[in-house]
């Protein structure tokens, strides 16, 4: 059965891998394919090439540097490299390298980054050629075993075929000569047309343990003499621990240490994770919280409010003709302001890390959807080098943007740092959580609209003030000053380019970046910015006396494939019949991620306030679906973490701190708020697009736009839960 | 000291009486498939059946759960036949992360063996777990698939 496998957590069989790895890692640096000298799996079985291990018994065992994090992202790799193999499916199991063995490697898996719905469309291509050296290679072993010309052979299901001959064999049988070739140079990759594997709906290779309690999270490592750890950060971001009465503890069951966490945080250390957070709640702490204790949810509203006036200075990220001129000369205008919240990503399982440090070594286990950004925290904590570290991933109970970030593995290593030759296992409880995410940005937007007198759209102004994520936490990709992700679902031009023609457009981003640490939230900038333009477009269809699908479609000649997704979904829930009495319809577009997306929504409303979502239809062209089982997951999925957004998801600052602080205060949707989606894909192949993260930013302004349909009112806030709207 | 029955066998675990169940479960008797979620019984991430009743076990005390039936996601599978709820899971390939679906099976087959047969909105009112990656549909039809086999 295909499975993938956990990293061993006994650390006795743990060492013992590692060396078996490491012996094989010496012989082949030089080399990274391999070479003549053969680099060995742990099992003694032979890599063919750097992605692919095959056994004697021809299993075979994919590599995936990417994380899986119940995105689908490693059955779809593994689909990628088995496509190209040609080997048998349900033979493929698949594993992680540590990022610490493919820094000694050169590199030579990759990038292990896991966001921007990045996993599959930006290493597909190498992968892909991955599996097809492979190939090559096992090709070459078996014609040179039979001495035939290789171009004679041919391989299909792990068996390889002379066909002249009549003889076979299996990739298990040649694997260990064809370790020892040289690999090809170059392959080529097979036509779409000629896939087997890819775009089809295969069974993830990750679920059985996931039903049984077997599969290891983060949350569940084990290692010997291990102790566990519960943290407390300065709940006023930017503030400091003034001081801590560890006497106050002292003697309290289990508890075997208190230590500081850089200048910020303090955590206790006992045999077990309960003792150490009921002894953190009882353990005084003076903070400093310094000047951020000032900041409040309206300073920060009032100071984004000051952005949307055009006399302040502002970031162009989309720009033709002369919208302000325009505007001042039309015929009629119109104008609205919108807001988004904070969101918090809240990771069904809790931020935690396990850490080993010794004076040598120091090892790291978590979920983590950057396994090298974790092993340079990790690195960088533990002041020891590259060669002394390693993280191994374990499953993450969720990431959404969250555990691309590596603050939680650096508290792990810094407390097992004043703990040396000690296992600490740091978990962060729900309202630790809540109070230290990093949170979707926190944006305002202003548009203006201007008609001519036959009511065609002239000019558009779309001016947003907020918070930047890569000010935070990427400054070196600014571009002088301006962040270019703020403008996803608007842009120019690439991958979540704007898909309206306006003779005079600007938009234009005042940056404004309260203390509130922002980050990659999935969706990202796509959200709001897909909220605010597509309840705008509806705002101006309604002010042209025009269907809001028609108005769109008007403006979208030069942007066929956004429209293709939008007709796809208009066409599935029959928007040019009538709904059924009493439910109302709601429709939206944006491309985000390489992909082109659109929902439609049917919903009814009672009181005013009730909201019923009876419907959601949702189209994606990702370009190639690699498995359409997962890509109708995430599109699902997208809409219940877009939707759980729009009713609760609002984190509000009070004295500098959040004040949501578990599930009662930051709700998410249950299944009974949820209707089924209808996913429609419409690949339309030649490029390669993302899927998890899309989709939802169609979700919210789908719904809201079939609000107005039912009540006559605009809803330019989020979440709806402070607007005393709710689901029925 | 605390004398708990899980899964058939007999536990003596040194907790203070006053330990959620989760933690009592995950940390002294090493059964870490029930998952910390909230804390307050609002997600479901730590269901497990007591008496056979669904039940979230980081709102139920050590003591309060002593001297009863205690089943956790480990304990669902008699022997090596898995239960139905988790062969349906496999089948329909229901987890996405997984983290909040030993809570959402525990939820499951206890409705299932309420209601055998149960209709969407006997489903909407037992099954309040939280699933953030948004399984809710594979969750749905699999519980159909399950009555109707």
């Amino acid at each position: 059965m295909n499975k993938h496998v956990s990293p061993r957590l006994n650390r006795r069989a743990f060492v013992i891998g590692t060396a078996a790895v490491g012996a094989g890692l010496a012989i082949g640096l030089d080399l990274p394919f391999g070479g003549p000298a053969v680099v060995r799996a742990a099992d003694g079985s032979p890599e063919i090439g750097a992605w692919v291990v095959v056994r004697p018994d021809d299993t075979i065992v994919i590599r995936i540097a990417r994380s899986e994090m119940g995105q689908g992202s490693l059955t779809g790799l593994a689909q990628l490299v088995a496509e190209e193999l040609e080997c048998d499916w349900s033979k493929v199991s698949t594993e992680y390298p540590t990022p610490g063995q493919s820094v000694a490697r050169k590199r030579v898996w990759g990038d292990f980054s896991t966001g921007g719905s990045r996993g599959i469309r930006s290493s597909q291509d190498y992968v892909r050629k991955g599996g097809a050296t492979a190939r090559v290679m096992l090709i070459q072993a078996a014609a040179e075993a039979w001495k035939v010309p290789a171009s004679e052979c041919t391989a299909t299901n792990s068996v390889i075929t002379h066909a002249p001959s009549g003889k076979t064999t299996t990739y298990g049988k040649v694997a260990e000569a064809a370790a020892k070739l040289t690999p090809p140079a170059d392959v080529k990759l097979k036509d779409p047309k000629d896939w087997k594997l890819i775009g089809k709906g295969v069974k993830r290779l990750d679920t059985a343990d996931k039903t049984t309690g077997a599969m290891i999270y983060g949350i569940d490592v084990k290692l010997p003499s291990m102790l566990n750890a519960a943290i407390k950060d300065c709940p006023v971001f930017g503030g400091k621990v003034k001081s801590f009465d560890e006497a106050k503890i002292a003697g309290m069951k289990g508890v075997k240490k208190v230590v500081k966490v850089g200048d910020t945080a303090v955590a206790v250390v006992a045999d077990t994770w309960w003792q150490a957070k009921t002894a953190l709640e009882a353990l005084p702490i003076v903070w400093d919280e310094g000047d951020n204790a000032k900041v409040s949810s309206e300073s920060i509203a009032k100071w984004l409010s000051e952005g949307l006036d055009d006399a302040q200075p502002a970031y162009v990220g989309n720009k033709n003709g002369d919208a302000k001129a325009a505007i001042a000369a039309a015929a009629k205008k119109i104008e609205a302001v919108y807001s988004y919240p904070y969101q918090n990503h809240a990771t069904m399982e809790p931020m935690n890390a396990t850490a080993l440090y010794t004076a040598d070594k120091c090892e790291v286990w978590c979920g983590t959807q950057n396994g090298e950004a974790a092993f340079a925290a990790t690195l960088e904590a533990s002041g020891l080098p590259a060669e002394k570290c390693d993280v191994h991933k374990v499953m993450p109970g969720g990431g959404f943007g969250r555990r691309g970030q590596t603050d939680y593995v650096r508290q792990a290593v810094m407390i097992a740092k004043q703990m040396p030759g000690t296992p600490i296992k740091l978990l962060w409880s729900r309202e630790e959580d809540m109070a230290h995410g990093r949170y979707h940005p926190i944006t305002q937007c202003k548009m203006t609209g201007a008609f001519d007198a036959n009511n065609n759209l002239v000019a558009l102004h779309y001016r947003l003030s907020g918070q930047s994520i890569l000010f935070s936490l990427r400054p070196e990709a600014l571009q002088n000053g301006m962040d270019p992700a703020a403008f996803q679902g608007v842009a120019q031009t690439g991958e979540a380019a704007f898909g309206y023609s306006v003779p005079n457009l600007l938009i234009e981003h005042a940056m404004r970046n309260p203390h509130v640490p922002p980050g990659f939230w999935r969706g990202v900038n796509v959200n709001h910015n897909a909220i605010y333009m597509e309840c705008f477009m509806d705002e101006l269809a309604q002010a042209a006396g025009q269907d809001p699908l028609e108005f769109r479609r008007k403006l979208m000649g030069n942007h066929p494939k956004h429209l293709a997704v939008l007709n796809a979904v208009a066409e599935k829930i029959g928007w040019s019949t009538p709904a059924p009495q009493g439910v109302y319809r709601g429709i939206a577009q944006v491309m985000g991620y390489g992909s082109y997306v659109a929902g439609a929504a049917e919903i009814s409303v009672t009181d005013g306030n009730k909201i019923k979502v009876h419907r959601i239809v949702a189209s994606t062209d990702p370009g190639y679906i690699v498995n359409p089982a997962q890509v109708e997951r995430q599109i699902a999925g997208s809409f219940v973490y877009g939707l759980s957004a729009l009713f609760y998801g609002g984190c509000t600052v009070k004295d500098g701190k959040i004040e949501q602080t578990n599930f009662d205060t930051y709700n998410s949707m249950r299944i009974n708020e949820m209707p089924k989606v209808e996913s429609v894909m419409v690949p339309s192949g030649g490029f390669w697009g993302g899927v998890g993260e899309p989709t939802i930013g169609v979700a919210a302004p789908a719904v809201l736009n079939a609000y107005f349909a039912a009540t006559g009112k605009r809803i330019r806030s989020v979440p709806l839960r402070d607007q005393n709207i709710t689901f029925a | 000291m605390a004398n708990l029955t899980i899964n058939g066998k007999t536990f003596t675990l040194d907790v203070e009486p006053d330990t959620p169940l989760l933690w009592a479960i995950r940390e002294n008797a090493g059964l870490t498939g029930t998952k910390y979620g909230c804390g307050i019984a609002q997600c479901g991430a730590c269901t497990i059946h007591i008496d056979g009743v669904a039940t979230r076990s980081c709102g139920v005390s050590v003591s309060e759960a002593a001297g009863k039936k205690i089943t956790t996601i480990e304990g669902l599978a008699s022997g090596n036949a898995l239960h139905k709820v988790q062969e349906a899971w496999i089948a329909q390939d229901v987890p996405q992360c997984g983290y909040c679906q030993s809570g959402m099976i525990m939820a499951v087959a206890a409705l299932l063996t309420e209601k055998p047969k149960p209709t969407d909105a006997d489903i909407d009112e037992a099954i309040t777990n939280i699933c953030r990656c948004g399984t809710f549909q594979q969750v749905r039809e699999a519980i159909h698939t399950i009555a109707s086999a």
